[in-house]
């Protein structure tokens, strides 16, 4: 397009190129999501290795109930859901509907949250028990992490996405949007989660 | 969706604070953090090289009588910890990439400034927790692989801290890392295409994607590695029912990249210095782009030869054998298009082109004897001997570390606007040269005799072999003299360098030295033929 010694236009037009360019915040996320992912692709590795080759002692209780989980798995698709329509609205500009559909993602995120305590208070084994236990927790705990920030995160850009002096409106998507693709991760996560520790 | 940049935003980074005093600020120039990053990384050096020569001379006896053994052990763990995860990881990557990138791709300042400089923050403190650990009930005694169970029945509060510090640095090297990826996919300058890019930038995208998808694994096994000193779960305890072998198999996904992350920016490096002092271009650019892609994905299949003591199943020691003897391929090509560069041309012999040679020399001994660990046969006689200590100092030291001095001798002009002294440059080469090699070689023959690494004690009959290895640690203890008083000098009354002393031609040369703030007064230039060397001589002609 250009050489060293380009004409004075050229430079007009590229000093306007230098003082705008591309929004890649979205690119440094998704770096980011798999960098995160690894961490999990990790762990999983580590439970399905000790899962055939550590075999757990005589007598070690490893057994996990269905229902609560189940549960959990549908709220967090319908938050991803609901989290998806929020978007939607802001992009119409509905700010409020916007705001409610966020809080409700949020809820179904707490729900989820208070499920899994639930789970975890009537589960028969602890943390040190047996092998099986330590990466239950350890897996289902970290992922709970997860879903603890994105609560927060959803939170914080519902208080933005208000009416009056709110940060977040259809010309200012971009921290719906982040939140949006990182809880759809953490999601998609606990799908994967939910097959290799419940169902295998 | 566009950003436009906020004048008020620029105007506030003309509030920082000027002259030396912007180094200790949370300073957002690439240019300043790029520096930040090196002299950080160059002080843990010096802290890490004075270990290194407490270990030589603990050695230069056969009894434990320099250090107790178990401060031996604390000792050589936090050498490796710094040498590695303070000194080459951060400088190759951080100092150099944070530097040059930005030029490399014609943009004013990496992707994101404030994460870059989250990105470096975090490693001074990370720094001084790991050494204010040796003072806080003994620092980590398990080596820097911290292999369980010796991780985790050694005292706690060292091992913890050790933990705690390597994950707050691999989370800097993903920062790092994502900010280098974004910079050069998403801000390359309009009209540059990714294969006219300069080597580095390549290189430096092929580690950032080493660093993105590996480093997260290690900070998982660290994390589950904690559980087990603190909470006594059982994950990599055999007593409790865990599997010692899967916390190698994580920590070497991760630390086998890691070789590559510490190499391949100074194969990038190399690739930028050679053309310049050959006054050639650099021979096979294509092939160079795609071996190190080809190192990148190898790379991250290799990590089990590490483990061929480990109990390893015989069809996975013959994946991973195969594998590995692979990543010569790639390599070699890199090799033989390095040598092409330099065949023929008008070479000038100063010291960024003596280190650069001097890296080509031991890397490829390091090369050899890594090919030869690779063999099953071979590396179950030599595992854990010091065959394998001299291969990776091989590797990281006569490779990377002769590339770091290479390319301070080389952008030293640039980045501070005078030259270094030459005569003062080629001194530290040869004490350099000849104290390596000297430390180094003599330990490939202790290995293949049956010395073990990692001990304060050892058999007698090695004590004079031991001796010329300590004396060549001695001779690089001292060539770090004429190094730092060639910097001080030069920066107090250095020749001025111009803006182009070598007549270079890639992107950082065509502005002034030191650069701007903003990397260019006008536009930034596009710069098609980064190493048109040839054409420009025949111009001359």
């Amino acid at each position: 397009m250009t050489t060293l010694d380009s004409s004075k236009e050229i430079q007009k037009n590229n000093s306007e190129v230098n003082e705008t360019h591309e929004d890649f915040r979205m690119f440094g996320l998704i770096t980011f999501l798999i960098a995160d992912g690894m961490t999990f692709a990790g762990f999983f590795a580590a439970y399905l290795t000790y899962k055939a080759v550590n075999p757990l002692p005589d007598g070690a209780i490893y057994e996990l109930e269905l229902p609560i989980p189940t549960l959990n798995t549908i709220l967090l698709l319908v938050s991803s859901a609901t989290f998806h329509k929020a978007g939607k609205a802001l992009l119409k500009d509905k700010n409020s509907d916007s705001q409610k559909w966020l809080f409700f993602t949020a809820f179904l995120g707490i729900i989820f949250l208070i499920c899994q305590l639930f789970e975890y208070f009537h589960l028969p084994f602890g943390l040190t028990d047996n092998l099986f236990a330590s990466t239950f927790y350890a897996l289902t705990g970290f992922h709970g992490l997860h879903v603890t920030l994105g609560t927060l995160m959803i939170l914080i850009i519902g208080w933005q996405s208000r009416i009056n002096g709110g940060r977040l409106n259809s010309q200012n998507m971009f921290p719906l949007e982040a939140v949006e693709l990182y809880w759809h991760f953490v999601d998609g996560i606990w799908v994967i989660l939910f097959i290799i520790l419940y169902l295998l | 969706m566009t950003i436009s940049i906020d004048p008020q935003k620029t105007n506030n980074e003309s509030l920082q604070p000027k002259g030396w005093l912007r180094y200790f600020s949370f300073s957002l120039d690439h240019k300043v953090i790029g520096i930040q990053y090196l002299v950080c990384g160059f002080l843990f050096y010096l802290i890490g090289g004075t270990l290194a020569s407490a270990i030589r001379i603990e050695l230069a006896s056969p009894m434990s009588d320099f250090m107790p053994r178990d401060v031996y052990n604390q000792v050589l763990t936090l050498h490796g910890t710094i040498m590695i995860f303070l000194w080459i990881v951060p400088v190759v990557n951080g100092a150099f990439g944070n530097y040059l990138i930005p030029f490399y791709v014609g943009a004013r300042d990496m992707a994101f400034p404030r994460l870059n400089a989250v990105a470096f923050w975090l490693i001074p403190p990370s720094g001084l927790m790991l050494v204010a650990s040796y003072f806080v009930e003994g620092a980590a005694q398990a080596g820097w692989t911290a292999y369980p169970p010796l991780s985790i029945t050694t005292p706690q509060s060292g091992q913890i801290i050790w933990i705690l510090s390597v994950l707050l640095l691999g989370g800097s090297s993903i920062f790092g890392g994502i900010n280098f990826i974004a910079t050069i996919i998403k801000l390359r300058r309009p009209g540059l295409k990714l294969m006219q890019l300069p080597m580095y930038c390549w290189a430096m995208l092929g580690t950032s994607l080493l660093v993105v998808l590996s480093t997260p694994v290690l900070a998982g096994t660290l994390i589950l590695l904690s559980f087990d000193i603190i909470a006594h779960t059982g994950f990599f305890n055999p007593v409790l029912g865990g599997n010692v072998v899967v916390y190698q198999h994580l920590f070497w996904f991760y630390s086998h990249p890691a070789v590559y992350i510490m190499v391949l920016p100074a194969f990038g490096l190399v690739s930028e210095i050679l053309p310049i002092h050959a006054r050639k271009p650099l021979f096979g650019y294509t092939t160079m782009v795609f071996s190190i892609m080809g190192i990148v994905v190898l790379g991250l299949v290799v990590w089990a030869h590490h483990m061929f003591t480990s109990g390893t199943p015989p069809w996975m020691r013959l994946f991973f054998t195969i594998a590995t003897a692979f990543i010569a391929v790639p390599t070699g090509i890199k090799f033989f298009n390095w040598v092409a560069t330099l065949w023929g041309g008008k070479i000038s012999i100063n010291s960024a082109m003596l280190f650069s040679c001097g890296f080509i020399i031991n890397f490829v001994f390091g090369g050899i004897t890594g090919v030869a660990l690779a063999q099953v046969p071979f590396d179950i006689h030599v595992h854990d001997t010091y065959f394998v200590v001299a291969h990776f100092h091989y590797i990281v030291y006569g490779g990377t570390v002769f590339i770091i001095f290479s390319s301070i001798y080389h952008w030293f002009p640039k980045a501070t606007g005078k030259m270094l002294n030459e005569k003062l440059g080629i001194l530290h080469f040869i004490i350099t040269f000849i104290g390596f090699n000297l430390c180094f070689a003599p330990q490939h023959w202790l290995g293949l005799n049956g010395m073990p690494r990692r001990v304060a004690e050892y058999d007698p009959q090695f004590q004079f072999v031991n001796q010329i290895s300590s004396l060549g640690a001695l001779l690089m203890a001292i060539s770090t003299i004429p190094f730092l008083i060639n910097v001080f000098l030069s920066l107090r009354n250095g020749k001025d360098a111009g803006d182009n002393p070598w007549n270079a031609l890639t992107p950082e040369w065509l502005t002034s030295s030191p650069p701007p703030v903003e990397n260019w007064e006008g536009e930034a230039p596009l710069v098609p033929e980064p190493y048109g060397y040839g054409k420009e001589f025949s111009e001359q002609k």
